[in-house]
């Protein structure tokens, strides 16, 4: 998919933004319908979201971000914007406040797109009580202490699936800390 | 230098996911600003976030999605209004706040209409009180104590400049605290300068001293 957004990007190729459409637009929709938002509302923000893809293709960066993860973002932002009526405030990476990254990782090169295919491999390994803790925490509106609650759990419990979740994360994405 | 107290993975990934409220989202996008640490750990997780949902079951779209969306291709779109950045500084002060707390300043920090809260201690709110949540800046003049206090809900500090101290430990420029109902502390700032803190709370404090229930009445953070 990741060549798909580079075409919408470089060239503005209406039949790769199709194919994006008819891959990522049911998965937007399906996303913004699991955090809680009705069919009709979902449609809408999911073609706005859409519309925004191919807007903003020339912001994409495939040494920074896999197609996958980059819609997300747009999609999740649209929501923010549309549902809660507020703004998302970011960081700018131009800003010279901004305290910079130290070493430059030497596999930042590293294709983005394997990194997601790790990714996603290492996601669908996971025990399934920490993958469970993960869309928890980012599907439902409620603090860690309430999810906790709800599944008999202590805190720390939860804390710590989150944890080591994150761990497998890191080192599938060629990260060590 | 690189913060030591990071933000808690719970809220890194409430922010990730879009959840959280503004004010907090502005409080971790400043953190994050100042630390690389918790940059890298939220990119990770919106690499996270991007997997899950392409691993849901799609939803049915409406049949004619497609067609209305590349109908709309060629719309004029004029775009985000672009950002204001250093060119818009109106006092030097401000210079060391990152981006997304200027976005809320307008490029000023010394020269805010700061309102005095007690002894060496200004509060200067940023968002309006909204769903109980204040969200403010506190100025505290060097070696100044807080009074002893709790929290009556949660309570998140972010430090920009100077440092304070309290039971826990030190907290530097780009320092988080998140405080909850068992927390006392009685935090005191450091002598090198003024200490400057983004607050996000959600219930007023509860003091637990005597000097502090004095102050309770001005201090509504």
């Amino acid at each position: 998919m990741t060549g798909c957004m580079q075409a919408v990007a470089s060239r503005r190729d209406r039949a790769a933004f199709a194919e994006l459409f008819q891959y990522y637009g049911p998965r937007v929709k399906s996303y913004l319908m699991r955090l809680g938002t009705d069919d009709e509302s979902a449609e809408e923000l999911m073609q706005e979201a859409m519309l925004l893809v191919w807007r903003k293709a020339e912001q994409f960066d495939a040494t920074k971000a896999a197609a996958g993860t980059w819609i997300f973002a747009i999609a999740r932002n649209l929501r923010v914007d549309a549902l809660r009526r507020q703004k998302r405030p970011e960081i700018d990476h131009e800003d010279p406040a901004l305290v910079p990254d130290g070493d430059p990782r030497a596999d930042i090169l590293v294709e983005r797109e394997e990194q997601w295919e790790r990714v996603r491999a290492a996601l669908r390994s996971l025990p399934r009580e920490q993958a469970h803790v993960i869309e928890m925490s980012f599907f439902d509106d409620k603090p860690h202490s309430e999810i906790a609650a709800e599944l008999n759990l202590p805190l720390g419990t939860v804390k710590s699936r989150i944890r080591l979740a994150m761990g497998r994360i890191r080192n599938a994405m060629g990260d060590e800390q | 230098m690189t913060p030591h107290h990071h933000a808690s993975d719970e809220l890194l990934l409430a922010y990730a996911a879009g959840r959280l409220d503004e004010s907090l989202a502005l409080l971790v996008a400043t953190h994050l600003a100042l630390c690389p640490h918790c940059r890298a750990e939220v990119e990770r997780m919106e690499v996270l976030g991007g997997t899950i949902i392409e691993d849901l079951p799609p939803a049915p779209v409406a049949s004619d999605a497609l067609d209305v969306v590349l109908d709309r291709l060629d719309e004029e779109w004029e775009g985000p209004p672009a950002r204001s950045r250093m060119e818009k500084i109106e006092d030097e002060s401000a210079r060391m706040l990152p981006q997304p707390l200027r976005d809320y300043l307008g490029g000023r920090l010394n020269t805010l209409k700061w309102r005095k809260l007690g002894p060496g201690v200004r509060q200067f709110q940023i968002i309006p009180r909204r769903e109980g949540i204040a969200t403010s800046l506190l100025r505290i003049a060097p070696n100044t104590a807080i009074p002893h206090h709790g929290h009556g809900g949660s309570e998140h500090t972010l430090v920009l400049a100077g440092s304070y101290m309290d039971e826990t430990g030190q907290f530097r420029r780009g320092d988080v605290q998140s405080a909850d109902d068992e927390l006392t502390h009685r935090p005191v700032s450091g002598g090198e300068e003024e200490c400057y803190c983004l607050i996000v709370a959600d219930a007023p404090l509860r003091f637990t001293g005597l000097a502090g229930r004095i102050l309770q009445p001005f201090l509504r953070f």
